[in-house]
C-alpha cells in the first residue's frame, strides 16, 4: 500500500556564506511511521528541522505538507496546518505551571485568544486536554508545579506534552532524549513507541538505542547530504554509513 | 527657491550630519559589541561642550580664548569621563537586561544635567566662535561660514580615520569581529573588557568633539544632549545597529533631510496650498520628516540600511 | 497558579485611603491634597497602563508619554475650537490614540529589544516636536484650557468631582486588567514575554496580540492625558517629553513591575518624593536647601540608579510576595520577546 507522505521535501538547499548546511536533501515521512534522521555533529540536522518548522528559509527546494506547499508559510501557519515541533533545548514557559504551559499549547488551536474577561483556568476546553497530555507523558502528578522548579528530564517531558497538545499530524522531534538519564530515556522511548501509528514522526536523535528501537526508516545526513536512506537493518550494514558515521559505534548496536 | 539658499542649507545639512555621525559611531559600536546602549551618551556630548567652553572662557595655563586648548580639554575630558563611567558603573550593566540599562542610564542623565545646572547655572553658557574662523569660505561661488566648514572637514577627517582604523588595522579587525560575534572574540583570548573600555572612551571622546564643535553654534546648556541623542538613535536604527557604514550614510541622510526639509518644505507647500494652511502644516510636517524616513526604512528593511551580518 | 491578581490587603487599603483623601482634605482645610493626589492617581493610571505591556508583555516602550499628550491635546484643541463637551473630547482622544497606536505599534513591534526601546523613544520625540510646531495651538508655550471638559451630568469644575472621576478610572482599569491578565489574551501576552519563539511554534500569530495589547495600553494612557489636561487646565508639549516617559518607567519599577498594583504604589512614592524634595529644608548645613530644592532631580537620578542595582522587585513587589515578585521581575528579559539581542 503506498500512502501519500505526510511530509515531503525535495531538493532542499541552505547555504550560510560559503558553507552548504543542507545539500539538495530529499526526505519524506509516511503516515504513522517513525523516520529517524541521524548523522555526526555538524551534519545539519537542526538546520534541516528549522527549515521544516519555518524558522529558516531555504535557498532552494520545496516542502510539501499534507498536500500543501508550505515552503513560504510562517512558523505559526505551519503549526496550524498540523506540524508540531519539539526542541532540542526545551522551550517552555518557566514562570508558568506545567498545566499552564500545556494549556497555552491547547489554546493556540482552540479558537481565538481575543478573550479578555473570562479566566482561562475556568475553561475546561483548555484544562482537560492539557491535563490529558500531561498524563500521557507522565507528568500528571506534577500539573501544578511551576516549570522553573522542575528537573531537566521533566522539562523534556513537558516539552513533548506541549507539542502533543497542539494536536499535530506530524511530529518533528529534535533530540527528545537530550540530556536524559538512562532510565528517563527508556521512559521516553516507551512513550514515543505508544505514539507511533497515531502520528507521523520525524525523529532527530543521537541515541542509537532509541533510533534502532523506534525507527521504521533511517536517513543518514553527513555534511548536509543524504548518504543513505532505508530500513534500519539496511542502514546498519551500509558500508558508506559505517565509514562516515557508525564506524566505531558498531559495538553499541 | 534660490540656488545659494539651497547650497547653504545642503552644506548645513552635511555639517549637521557629520555631528550626528560623530555621536552615532561610538554609540553604535558599543551597542554592536556589548549590546548596550548608553542613553547618557548625550550627557558626554554636553560635558564635552561644557569642558571646552569653560577652558575657552577661563583659560588654561593662562591662555584664554584658544580654540585648540578648548578642544584639547573637551576631548580629553570626555574621554576620561567616559572611561571612568564605564569602569565604575556601566560594566555592571552589561549583563543586565535592556530595561535596567535604560533606567540606569536615564538616572545618569538626570544626575549629569543637574550637575551641569549646579556648576554652570541654567542659562546657556556662551562660547563664541574662535576669531580665526569668523569669516567665510568660498564654495561654488557662495560664501559659507568658515567655522561650519571646519566642522565638515573635521567630520570627514574622523570618518576617513575610522574607515582606515576599522578596515586596515588589527584593532579594527578585532572591532569588526567583536561586532559580529563578541563572545567568540573573548574566547580567542582577546581582552574584550579592555577593548570595550577603550572603545567606550573613544566613543565618549567623539561625542565630546561633537559637543565642543557644536558649542559655538548651538547653545551650551543643561539638557542639550538629549534632543540630539534621540536623533542619533534615529540614525543608528535607520543605518543598522552596530554598523559604522550604516551610521555614516544614515547620519548624512538624516542631517540633510532634516535641515533642507525644514527650510524648503514650508516653501514648497506654500506653492501648492493656500498660505495659512502651509504656514501651519509646513513646520509640522518638516519636524516629522526624519521620523517618517525611519519608519519607512524600518517597514521595508527592519534591520536597517546597512546591517552587520551576525556570525 | 499565579496569585498576583487577588488583590492583596495592601492594595485594598491603599485604594480606601485614596478614596478618603478628599474627605481628609476638607476636614484639614488642605485642598492642595486633592490636587496632589489627583496628579498621583493620573500617573498611577499611566503607569498601570504601560505596565500591561512592559511588566506583563515584556515590551519596553520608552515613548508612552506621547499618549498622555494625545489625550491632553484632544481636550485642548477641541476646547480652543469651541467644543467643550467632555464626551467629544474623550471620543476624539480615543480615536486619535487608536490611529497613532496602530501606526506606531505596527512599525515598532516589528523590532525587538533595544531597537524597540529606541524607536518608541524616537516616535514620542516626534510627537513632541509635532505639537510644538502647532503654532495655532500654543506651540512651545502650550495651550490653556479655560474650562474643564463638560460632561453634562456632572461638572469637573469641582476639584473633588474630578478627583473621583480619576479614582473611578483607576479602579476600573485595575479591575479590567486583573481580568485581562488571567484571560486567554493575558496568557498569550505573558507567554510572548516568556518565550516568544515557542509561542510562534505553538501556532500563535503573536504580532497581532502584541499590537492589540500595545493599543489597549496606549488608550488608557490617552485617558490619563485627558484627565491631566483637565486637572492642570493646560495642555503642554512637556507632557510628551522623554523625561516623562522615563519617569513612568521608573514609577513602574519602583513599585514592582511584576504586579498589577505595584505601579500605583510606585506613583505614590515617586510623586510624594518629588514633592517633598522640592520643598525639604533639613538645615544640615547652610546652602543644603538650595541644592536639594533646586537639584532634586539629581537625587531622583541617584535614587533610580540605586533602585535598579538593588531592589529589582520594587517596593510593592517585595511586600506582596518575595518569590512571586522575583519570578515575574526576572522571568525572561524585559526586552520584547525574551531575548536580549536586537
Amino acid at each position: 500500500m503506498s500512502a501519500a507522505p505526510v511530509l515531503s521535501i525535495k531538493g532542499l538547499v541552505k547555504r550560510f556564506g560559503g558553507l552548504t548546511a543542507t545539500d539538495h536533501v530529499d526526505f519524506d515521512v509516511l503516515p504513522g511511521e517513525v523516520h529517524a534522521i541521524i548523522g555526526p555533529n555538524g551534519a545539519g540536522k537542526t538546520t534541516l528541522i528549522s527549515q521544516l518548522a519555518g524558522e529558516l528559509r531555504p535557498d532552494a527546494g520545496r516542502i510539501e505538507f499534507d498536500g500543501h506547499d508550505i515552503s513560504a508559510e510562517s512558523v505559526p501557519a505551519r503549526s496550524m496546518l498540523g506540524l508540531g515541533r519539539s526542541y532540542q533545548i526545551s522551550q517552555i514557559f518557566r514562570e508558568f505551571t506545567a498545566l499552564e504551559n500545556v494549556m497555552l499549547a491547547v489554546q493556540a488551536h482552540a479558537g481565538s485568544s481575543f478573550s479578555f474577561l473570562r479566566p482561562a483556568i475556568d475553561e475546561t476546553a483548555l484544562t482537560l486536554p492539557a491535563a490529558e497530555a500531561l498524563e500521557l507523558v507522565g507528568l500528571g502528578a506534577r500539573q501544578h508545579e511551576v516549570a522553573s522548579a522542575m528537573a531537566h528530564g521533566e522539562h523534556r517531558q513537558l516539552e513533548l506534552a506541549m507539542t502533543l497538545a497542539t494536536a499535530p499530524k506530524l511530529l518533528l522531534l529534535d533530540e527528545p532524549m537530550a540530556g536524559m538519564s538512562q532510565a528517563e530515556s527508556e521512559s521516553m522511548i516507551a512513550l514515543i513507541k505508544r505514539l507511533k501509528g497515531r502520528y507521523a514522526i520525524a525523529l532527530v536523535e543521537h541515541d542509537m538505542d532509541a533510533v534502532f528501537a523506534l525507527a521504521d526508516r533511517i536517513t543518514v545526513l553527513v555534511y548536509g547530504k543524504v548518504i543513505a536512506c532505508g530500513a534500519p537493518a539496511d542502514i546498519r550494514n551500509d558500508p558508506a554509513v559505517k565509514d562516515a558515521y557508525l564506524g566505531d559505534q558498531e559495538e553499541a548496536i | 527657491m534660490t540656488w545659494s539658499l539651497f547650497v547653504v542649507q545642503l552644506l548645513n545639512g552635511i555639517q549637521y550630519g557629520f555631528l550626528l555621525f560623530l555621536m552615532a559611531a561610538g554609540l553604535t559600536l558599543v551597542f554592536g559589541i556589548m549590546s548596550f546602549v548608553n542613553l547618557a551618551h548625550g550627557s558626554l556630548y554636553m560635558m564635552g561642550a561644557y569642558f571646552a567652553a569653560w577652558a575657552f572662557n577661563n583659560g588654561l595655563f593662562g591662555i584664554k580664548e584658544s580654540f585648540l586648548i578648548a578642544a584639547f580639554v573637551g576631548v580629553t575630558g570626555s574621554f576620561v569621563l567616559g572611561v571612568v563611567l564605564e569602569r565604575t558603573l556601566l560594566t555592571g550593566l552589561y549583563a543586565r537586561d535592556h530595561l535596567d540599562q535604560v533606567l540606569a542610564t536615564f538616572g545618569l542623565i538626570l544626575v549629569f544635567n543637574e550637575v551641569a545646572r549646579y556648576i554652570w547655572g541654567v542659562s546657556p553658557y556662551y562660547m563664541q566662535v574662535p576669531k580665526a574662523l569668523e569669516g567665510t569660505v568660498d564654495i561654488l561661488g557662495i560664501a559659507y561660514p568658515s567655522y561650519r566648514f571646519m566642522i565638515i572637514l573635521v567630520g570627514a577627517g574622523v570618518a576617513l580615520g575610522m574607515y582606515w582604523l576599522i578596515q586596515k588595522t588589527r584593532i579594527g579587525m578585532l572591532i569588526r569581529a567583536g561586532a559580529s560575534n563578541a563572545p567568540m572574540v573573548g574566547a580567542l583570548g582577546v581582552n574584550i573588557k579592555l577593548l570595550n573600555t577603550l572603545l567606550f572612551g573613544v566613543g565618549a571622546a567623539l561625542a565630546g568633539v561633537a559637543g565642543l564643535m557644536a558649542g559655538p553654534i548651538l547653545s551650551v546648556q543643561p539638557g542639550m544632549g538629549e534632543p540630539i541623542l534621540i536623533v542619533v538613535l534615529v540614525v543608528i536604527v535607520t543605518g543598522g545597529i552596530g554598523s559604522i557604514r550604516g551610521a555614516f550614510y544614515a547620519a548624512l541622510i538624516v542631517g540633510v533631510i532634516d535641515t533642507v526639509g525644514r527650510v524648503f518644505l514650508p516653501i514648497m507647500l506654500r506653492e501648492i496650498m493656500e498660505r495659512s494652511l502651509a504656514q501651519a502644516a509646513g513646520p509640522a510636517i518638516a519636524s516629522l520628516l526624519i521620523y517618517l524616513v525611519m519608519a519607512v526604512v524600518l517597514a521595508i528593511k527592519p534591520e536597517g540600511l546597512f546591517p552587520v551580518k551576525n556570525g | 497558579m499565579l496569585k498576583t491578581l487577588k488583590p492583596a490587603w495592601i492594595a485594598i487599603l491603599v485604594m480606601v485611603v485614596l478614596a478618603a483623601i478628599p474627605i481628609y482634605a476638607a476636614l484639614a482645610s488642605q485642598p492642595f491634597y486633592v490636587t496632589l493626589f489627583s496628579r498621583i492617581m493620573i500617573f498611577a493610571l499611566a503607569a498601570v497602563a504601560l505596565n500591561l505591556i512592559l511588566g506583563f508583555g515584556g515590551m519596553v516602550s520608552l515613548g508612552h508619554a506621547f499618549y498622555l499628550g494625545v489625550g491632553a491635546y484632544a481636550a485642548g484643541i477641541l476646547t480652543a475650537e469651541g467644543i467643550t463637551s467632555g464626551w467629544a473630547h474623550l471620543a476624539a482622544a480615543l480615536a486619535a490614540g487608536l490611529v497613532f497606536a496602530l501606526a506606531i505599534g505596527a512599525v515598532s513591534l516589528r523590532t525587538h529589544g533595544m531597537i524597540f526601546i529606541m524607536i518608541t523613544l524616537a516616535f514620542a520625540q516626534m510627537g513632541y516636536f509635532l505639537v510644538v510646531s502647532l503654532k495655532n495651538y500654543g506651540g512651545d508655550d502650550g495651550l490653556p484650557l479655560p474650562t474643564r471638559s463638560d460632561f453634562g451630568i456632572f461638572s469637573l469644575a469641582n476639584n473633588t468631582v474630578l478627583y473621583y472621576l480619576i479614582f473611578v478610572c483607576l479602579a476600573a482599569t485595575l479591575w479590567f486588567f486583573s481580568r485581562l491578565i488571567e484571560s486567554r489574551f493575558g496568557y498569550v501576552l505573558r507567554g510572548a514575554k516568556s518565550n516568544e519563539r515557542r509561542m510562534l511554534a505553538l501556532g500563535f500569530p503573536v504580532f497581532r496580540y502584541k499590537l492589540a495589547a500595545y493599543v489597549i495600553s496606549a488608550l488608557v494612557c490617552v485617558v490619563a492625558g485627558f484627565l491631566l489636561a483637565n486637572l492642570t487646565k493646560f495642555s503642554s508639549p512637556s507632557y510628551m517629553a522623554w523625561v516623562v516617559s522615563g519617569d513612568i518607567i521608573v514609577i513602574i519599577v519602583l513599585g514592582g513591575m511584576g504586579t498589577l498594583f505595584g505601579p500605583v504604589v510606585g506613583a505614590i512614592v515617586f510623586l510624594l518624593l518629588e514633592e517633598l524634595l522640592s520643598s525639604w529644608k533639613p538645615g544640615w548645613f547652610p546652602g543644603i536647601e538650595e541644592v536639594i530644592n533646586k537639584h532634586w532631580l539629581a537625587l531622583i537620578g541617584v535614587f533610580v540608579i540605586v533602585v535598579i542595582l538593588t531592589a529589582k522587585q520594587g517596593l510593592y513587589g517585595q511586600l506582596v510576595g518575595g518569590r512571586l515578585g522575583k519570578r515575574m521581575a526576572n522571568g525572561g528579559a524585559a526586552s520584547s520577546g525574551g531575548t536580549r539581542h536586537a
